[in-house]
């Protein structure tokens, strides 16, 4: 059958010869990497570098840089940031894993609806968290440490629970099942055997939730009033109320260093988690709950329900008024608030620019981050330090204070040509830096998992490497790529920090008009902002919806 | 010749893992490389593939060189130990992929996967989906999957190993056949005997990566070339004997080897069936003590002390090849079989005839 010679000796037309053809994918590769690098040096390192140039070369008269550094204010700063993402970082953890234990270990009906509840909150606009749970603290109006706390460790739980709970569905049960057979009481093989075998993705995702909670804007601007602060909200505060430039630069630096290191820390972390993915398919590890294990998972039913306290009670405030239950929030979105609070734009219409901005943001950081991937998933077998730094890299938009990002661009955009600086794109080039990291961590660890010896099976029948690509890396992960891209569109629609900067006063986004609104008296502009919020609240579980639907593989990161 | 590998050398950093290997496939044969883990059959394989690149040596296809050809343009089938099937195609989806990366129109592929999957005996399975195939399942939809652009050559990467003990003796046999019908040429790679003389029209044997010896079945059983050949196919033992007339003697009794054998001096390799327990009728052998008894499925497996063993200058199996070897390993100790009727028990003692069926005579 397979001996008709004619038909064998094909022509060798276009044939490359090996190195030539070896040149050429490291080319592809260099491509792929270079693209996202690009990006990243032009709209990421180069605002913020001279951000903090222009603070550090600033003759203006005041303290020197280095005495901001040691003063014991900047230090009490530090510890309050710190203190406070300790203490959050704590919170998700213990709230997270019974969560974590519910979805990886437990048969148990509704799995997939507490799946969808926890992620919410991750997935929610910081303002809106913010005002959800200022309605649940309505009491302490100059600010509470409390609320804080409850408000950064509320949208981490879902980090841990799905990081964590990721790592479990695949971690082989037998081992705790030998360790039960040789004497060991259920808690007993949990922490000598199961706790241990999870430290990665726990490191990982610890590591992650402390840098969200450190460098978190939204909510403890809407939390902390005046009294609270931390470094990205001081350096919001010095650079855009008290204009001194030299103090935010400073305490950027500070952020920065402590930001690589964080990230440094999970790379790590990650990098043991994702040779050990294949471990076994979720399937065979969930069984129904036995004996004690009901405990965990009854803990776990309060940890979801306590996460629905403030989504609910948003959603209440937003339909309560003096008069009794009103629409007159939602009704106000027509218009543009009390005494025109945001200059004649219309609630609805900064709605409409909030859902067209997020989409322009999505197509980007996804074309940056599946290329990202890509290069990241091929590279580790050529130049492995490279790939490492590249990901972490990748991750720094993440950690760096969006208010630095921002003002970054407004001293640095008007170089490129056409001014960039009033440029439409400006907002959504901006979202794409915080969604990109999101991008990359949903799509590279599928890409890692796809049995390489897959694409050699292909190449065998006759697929050239861009048809390997094509045929078998893009199937497999096509579910992955959707659901980055769902995420990244809700991340991009209640991105708050970097674009409360740059949107132009005409064109602001559903969470900048929030912003505005809590920041002006009048009770209609209040009930408005709640309405605001609600409303995002609802786009935003829409698209996690349909994200978990394209979901399959539980390999993804967050 | 069909494929030719000439002094292929492939290193990783440090590790040799093929040096220097010869080799010839003809049209139409099947040649099995043989050899335990870790001897670089695999990675012979996967050059040949167009996977690795050889650091030294060339490989030709009907005289023609193939440095230059990448993996896809080889026109090579490949079967993988556990399918490596496209999980997000159905049977059909993963048989034809080979058809549509080579431009075949939608009609002859149909037709092309229907008489593949009735070739491999799972006709109508076309929408199924892989996952939910059996591993014998898979494997033959593997097989179909590769068979069907026509490949030039096959490639068998332990296809079999993977499988339960019964299914894999069936699925030995279904290929073999279908290899012979569809007279294709194949290399396969395995480390288990059985599979390689099932299959095989020769037999390569390897070891840290350089090739021993290459025959056909029956002579690379009966005629090791090394001891280390051997050992590794199943001799336990190694005792000096002398040929005269095809009849071999050693110290442990005579047997028929064979007119072929040369005359003179040659050494004889012990196979667990070796010596078996004499029957009423039969003369001559030698007499032992037995010290254990094992019952199989066939027969009773009985490890014997023979007396002066150590005088007749015996080596015994200090480096059993694998697990599926006798027990044999003290020093003067051997194995032999006894018929499950009547076999004797720890302490008796018996009288031993050489089997020539569980002997093998290397050069001296």
């Amino acid at each position: 059958m397979a001996q008709d010679g004619a038909r064998l000796s094909r022509p060798g037309a276009g044939r490359v010869r090996p190195a030539g053809r070896a040149r050429l994918a490291g080319l592809a590769l260099a491509g792929a990497a270079a693209l996202p690098l690009g990006f990243l040096a032009v709209f990421f390192a180069w605002p913020v570098a001279a951000i903090v140039g222009i603070g550090l070369r600033s003759t203006e008269r005041g303290p020197s840089v280095l005495a901001l550094l040691t003063s014991a204010e900047t230090w009490s700063l530090v510890g309050f940031t710190l203190g406070q993402a300790v203490a959050a970082t704590a919170l998700a953890l213990l709230a997270g894993m019974p969560v974590a234990f519910l979805m990886a270990r437990c048969a148990v009906p509704l799995r997939g609806l507490v799946r969808l509840l926890v992620t919410l909150p991750f997935v929610l606009p910081t303002v809106v968290v913010g005002m959800a749970f200022r309605t649940l603290f309505a009491g302490s109006d100059d600010g509470s440490v409390l609320a804080i706390v409850l408000a950064n460790g509320f949208f981490n739980v879902a980090v841990v629970a799905r990081t964590v709970g990721g790592l479990w569905a695949h971690t082989d049960r037998r081992a705790e099942d030998a360790a039960r057979a040789l004497g060991a009481s259920r808690w007993r093989a949990f922490t000598s055997v199961v706790l241990p075998s999870l430290t990665p993705a726990i490191t990982s995702a610890a590591a992650v939730v402390f840098l969200f909670c450190s460098t978190s804007f939204g909510v403890v601007l809407v939390l902390g009033a005046a009294r609270y602060r931390t470094l990205e909200t001081e350096i919001y505060l010095r650079t855009v109320q008290l204009l001194d430039l030299r103090g935010a630069a400073a305490l950027s630096l500070l952020q920065l260093a402590a930001v690589v290191a964080a990230l440094a820390l999970g790379a790590r972390a990650r990098r043991r988690r994702e040779t050990a993915l294949r471990l076994r398919r979720a399937a065979e590890t969930v069984r129904r709950p036995q004996g004690g294990e009901w405990g965990v998972v009854a803990l776990a039913a309060g940890v979801v329900a306590l996460l629905m306290v403030p989504i609910v009670g948003l959603v209440v405030r937003s339909l309560s008024t003096v008069d009794g239950w009103s629409l007159v929030g939602y009704r106000a979105l027509l218009g543009s608030g009390q005494n025109d609070t945001l200059g004649g734009v219309s609630g609805l219409a900064a709605a409409v620019n909030s859902l067209r901005t997020a989409f322009d943001a999505t197509l980007l950081a996804m074309a940056l981050g599946v290329l990202a991937s890509v290069a990241l998933s091929r590279l580790p077998r050529r130049s492995p330090r490279f790939a490492h730094a590249m990901d972490v890299a990748l991750m720094l938009p993440l950690g760096v204070s969006a208010v630095t990002v921002g003002f970054g661009y407004l001293v640095t955009m008007d170089a490129l040509p056409g001014d960039f600086r009033t440029s439409p794109l400006l907002v959504p080039f901006a979202q794409a830096l915080v969604a990109t990291p999101l991008v990359v961590r949903t799509v590279l660890p599928v890409l890692r998992a796809v049995d390489d010896r897959l694409r050699q099976a292909a190449a065998t029948l006759g697929a050239g490497p861009f048809r390997v690509w094509r045929e078998v890396d893009l199937p497999m992960v096509g579910r992955a790529v959707l659901a980055a891209a769902g995420f990244a569109y809700v991340v991009a629609l209640g991105e708050f920090g970097a674009t409360s900067f740059l949107a132009r006063p005409d064109a602001p986004t559903l969470p900048v008009a929030v912003g505005r609104l809590i920041s002006r008296p009048g009770e209609l502009n209040n009930q408005m902002a709640y309405a605001a919020c609600a409303l995002l609240m609802a786009l935003t579980a829409a698209v996690v919806l349909l994200v978990e639907r394209a979901r399959v593989a539980e390999v993804g990161e967050f | 010749m069909a494929l030719q590998v000439n002094g292929v050398t492939v290193r990783y950093g440090g590790l040799t893992a093929v040096s220097g290997v010869d080799l010839s496939v003809a049209d139409g044969e099947v040649l099995a490389l043989l050899g335990p883990s870790g001897c670089g059959k695999s990675t012979l394989l996967r050059a040949v593939a167009g996977l690795e690149r050889p650091d030294e040596g060339e490989i030709r296809w009907d005289g023609r060189d193939l440095a230059d050809v990448p993996v896809h343009r080889r026109e090579f089938g490949l079967v993988f130990q556990d399918g490596q099937l496209f999980p997000h195609r159905d049977v059909a989806g993963n048989v034809a992929f080979g058809l549509r990366m080579r431009g075949v129109e939608r009609g002859g592929q149909a037709d092309r996967v229907a008489e593949l999957l009735e070739l491999v005996g799972l006709a109508g399975y076309e929408r199924r989906r892989v996952t939910e195939l059996s591993g014998g399942e898979q494997q033959r939809v593997a097989l179909a999957r590769a068979l069907a652009p026509h490949p030039r050559l096959l490639l068998l990467d332990e296809p079999l190993s993977a499988l339960d003990r019964a299914l894999r003796d069936q699925l030995a046999v279904d290929l073999a056949d279908l290899l012979r019908r569809t007279g294709t040429t194949a290399l396969l790679v395995t480390h288990d005997h059985d599979e390689a003389f099932t299959l095989a029209d020769r037999v390569a044997v390897m070891s840290a990566g350089r090739l021993l010896q290459v025959g056909r079945p029956a002579e690379v059983w009966r005629r090791p070339a090394t001891e280390r050949v051997a050992r590794f196919l199943g001799c336990t033992a190694v005792v000096p004997a002398r040929v005269a007339n095809g009849v071999v003697t050693s110290a442990l009794g005579d047997a028929a080897v064979g007119a072929d054998a040369p005359d003179g001096p040659a050494r004889l390799g012990l196979r667990a069936t070796a010596l078996r327990v004499a029957g009423e009728g039969e003369s001559g052998g030698i007499t032992a003590e037995v010290v254990q008894r094992v019952h199989r499925r066939e027969h009773v497996r009985l490890l014997v002390r023979v007396p002066g063993v150590a005088a007749a200058g015996i080596e015994n199996g200090a480096d059993g090849a694998d697990g599926a070897a006798g027990t044999a390993g003290a020093v003067g100790t051997l194995d032999a079989t006894a018929p499950v009727g009547s076999a004797p028990s720890p302490g008796d003692e018996v009288r031993l005839v050489l089997d020539p069926d569980g002997l093998a005579l290397l050069p001296a």
